[in-house]
């Protein structure tokens, strides 16, 4: 187990990549610590499956190296790597049984048999497959089939990583639950680094400590569901993070003053002058809907009421616009303002958020 | 729930039957008439009841050429299916090379038998040939005319030529099925070049592998034109196989009865082989 850095690291399918658009991955630089829950979260085809491969080995990258604590590993293959990943369609080797497909990885390495009945055990216990050790594995259903996959990622126990690639896609919801929390307590357990690629922020938030935002080849953001939720640091992880997503206006920003859907009202902070395209960002979490003056003119299109607090949508200028109602709180009549709270209004120029404390000294 | 019973529609069956009785069935009981009777000619036939099918399975020339065949079934096997795969496994996946490679296997199945053994013949001559006359430039004793082991090679190589791609191209379909997360996979569970083999390309592989065998195991057992044109089935009668003795016993001989018992027991015996064969590999399947 160790620490993985990746320093300058990029990658393209194309042999002579040119503009932006021929790099799947843009140039990043990431620290996986030992022994970290990670998720890495984004819409399909924003490079987290290439990200996978390139720590795992099965790609090697155009530029820049992967290291496994102080090893540069960037050249060496999958198979010297020691890394486990478990695919988003089961794979089984379909003339084994059960138990030899989870002994598989094991038997590779020549561990001694003794030991590798006992993981074989154990892991068959965790994913509930004790009874169907046996049987031969072509002809299970798909769901089986990826339990064994997931078996065999978690079966050896002196790897440096174990990689997650959207494991969980055929499997039922009722037993997504209980192999994620299994894969939890995994972790607590034997502190394995685990990377979890996602694209649904539910699984993400619930698994990892620690979520690595992915949009368009690059990593956005990285940090705690709290921090991601606190303040997205690109208008994307408002977007993706968060249900409904950050609200997002085009705005006009002088000063500690803002002007949106022509309202003028005031920020938290002070900004210097932006260049680019500004826009503002407020979770619906932290809006009220007002009826009167105050606020930015609201048309209210409809209500969903989703048990635990009610969702109102519509739309300000023109844009979506979405506001949270906590439970036991009146919607007004006439509901046709929003007020927005100033201490978790977010300033975004072309779409990274400025950071109010460099604003401020800079402003 | 009782179906519409409808008598006319076997009208439309009519039109296959009668074809597939012209084409089959009437020829088949001509050869099963002329077994069990004996005629000399002018269409005048005797009664001759199982005689020719015990004289054939009792005749030492019949059981000859049933060894050599079934001897050269196995050399032909053993070599194309091993060596098939192997091509397979090492031809390219994508890209120019991989059509190239596939146009250049494809070649020497596109032509005819005949001429497969027109041109072996004339490649193995020791005077004109460029093989015959290399081999003996170079000092190698080499004349498939005189020497029977000289005259199996030749026709062992050139159905190997002739016929490796078959299973080549067939394994090679079956290999390019198998999806890349496969191959991750293994790398991942550091399993050997050898058991990704083992465990992933040869299980993944054996539908069309139980393809290629039976369709080399029919062919080959029924092998005819090559040999004849290369060797005549000989010398002597070292390369004269079952369907090279069967066309000397009928139209050269005209021994048209045990000729028709001679076809019949090869034809069941075709069909056995390939029955059991075909039974026994996909049981294999079922429970593997």
């Amino acid at each position: 187990m160790v620490k993985i850095t990746l320093e300058n690291l990029a990658h393209s399918y194309l042999p002579h990549p040119k503009g932006d658009d021929d790099w799947a991955l843009k140039p990043m630089n990431l620290t996986w610590e030992d022994g970290g829950a990670y998720a890495l979260l984004g819409s399909s085809g924003c490079g987290k499956s290439t990200l996978l491969n390139i720590i795992s080995g099965l790609l090697v990258p155009s530029q820049g190296r992967i290291l496994f604590g102080d090893r540069d590993v960037t050249a060496l293959p999958t198979m010297e790597r020691n890394i486990a990943q478990v695919f988003q369609f089961p794979v089984v080797y379909d003339t084994m049984s059960v138990r030899e497909n989870l002994a598989f990885p094991l038997k590779n390495r020549g561990l001694p048999a003794v030991q590798i009945a006992q993981r074989i055990d154990e892991v068959a216990k965790m994913i509930g497959m004790t009874e169907v050790l046996d049987r031969r594995a072509r002809g299970l259903t798909a769901d089986a089939k990826q339990k064994i996959s997931l078996g065999r990622g978690m079966v050896r126990q002196d790897v440096n990583a174990i990689l997650f690639d959207e494991p969980l896609t055929v499997i039922d919801p009722h037993m997504k639950w209980e192999l994620r929390t299994q894969l939890k307590d995994l972790h607590r357990r034997f502190g394995h680094t685990m990377i979890y690629v996602t694209h649904d922020q539910t699984e993400a938030l619930t698994f990892a400590d620690q979520v690595v935002v992915m949009y368009d080849g690059r990593v956005v953001q990285s940090g705690t569901p709290q921090a991601l939720f606190d303040a997205p640091e690109h208008t994307f992880v408002g977007y993706f993070i968060g249900s409904p997503g950050m609200n997002v206006l085009d705005a006009r920003v002088d000063g500690s003053m803002a002007r949106a859907a022509d309202m003028l009202f005031a920020l938290a902070h002070r900004y210097p002058a932006l260049s680019g395209n500004v826009q503002i960002g407020v979770r619906p979490e932290f809006v009220r809907l007002g009826a009167g003056d105050d606020g930015l003119p609201f048309a209210l299109e409809r209500v969903e009421d989703v048990g635990h607090h009610r969702i109102v949508r519509g739309r300000v200028a023109g844009a979506p616009f979405n506001v949270i109602v906590p439970e036991g709180q009146p919607i007004p009549e006439r509901a046709d303002r929003v007020i927005l709270d100033p201490a978790h209004t977010h300033v975004y120029a072309d779409e990274w958020r400025v950071d109010p404390a460099t604003a401020e000294r800079a402003a | 729930m009782d179906k519409p019973v409808n008598n006319r529609a076997w009208l439309l069956v009519l039109p296959v039957l009668i074809l597939v009785a012209f084409s089959a069935v009437l020829p088949l009981m001509t050869v099963v008439n002329y077994s069990v009777q004996d005629t000399f000619g002018g269409n005048q036939f005797f009664w001759a009841g199982l005689e020719w099918f015990e004289e054939t399975l009792s005749s030492d020339r019949v059981r000859a050429a049933l060894g050599r065949q079934i001897m050269f079934s196995a050399i032909i096997l053993a070599i194309e299916i091993p060596l098939g795969i192997f091509i397979a496994l090492n031809m390219p996946k994508r890209g120019f090379w991989a059509s190239f490679c596939l146009v250049l296997m494809a070649l020497p199945l596109l032509i005819p038998w005949n001429v497969v053994g027109t041109i072996w013949q004339v490649f193995g001559r020791v005077d004109i040939g460029l093989l015959g006359h290399t081999l003996k430039a170079m000092g190698i004793d080499y004349n498939y005319v005189n020497d029977a082991v000289d005259a199996w090679i030749t026709i062992v190589v050139m159905d190997v030529w002739h016929w490796t791609s078959l299973v080549a191209l067939l394994c090679y379909a079956g290999l390019q099925s198998i999806p890349d997360a496969y191959y991750q996979a293994a790398r991942i569970d550091q399993a050997s070049r050898w058991k990704v083999f083992r465990y992933i390309e040869l299980p993944k592989m054996q539908g069309v592998l139980l393809i290629a065998v039976l369709l080399r195991f029919m062919d080959s057992f029924m092998i005819y034109t090559e040999p004849f044109v290369v060797t005549g089935g000989g010398p002597g009668n070292a390369t004269t196989f079952l369907s090279i003795d069967l066309v000397k016993m009928a139209v050269g001989q005209f021994d048209l009865g045990p000729a028709a018992a001679f076809s019949l027991i090869y034809f069941l015996v075709i069909l056995l082989v390939s029955f059991v064969f075909y039974t026994a590999m996909t049981k294999e399947g079922e429970t593997l």
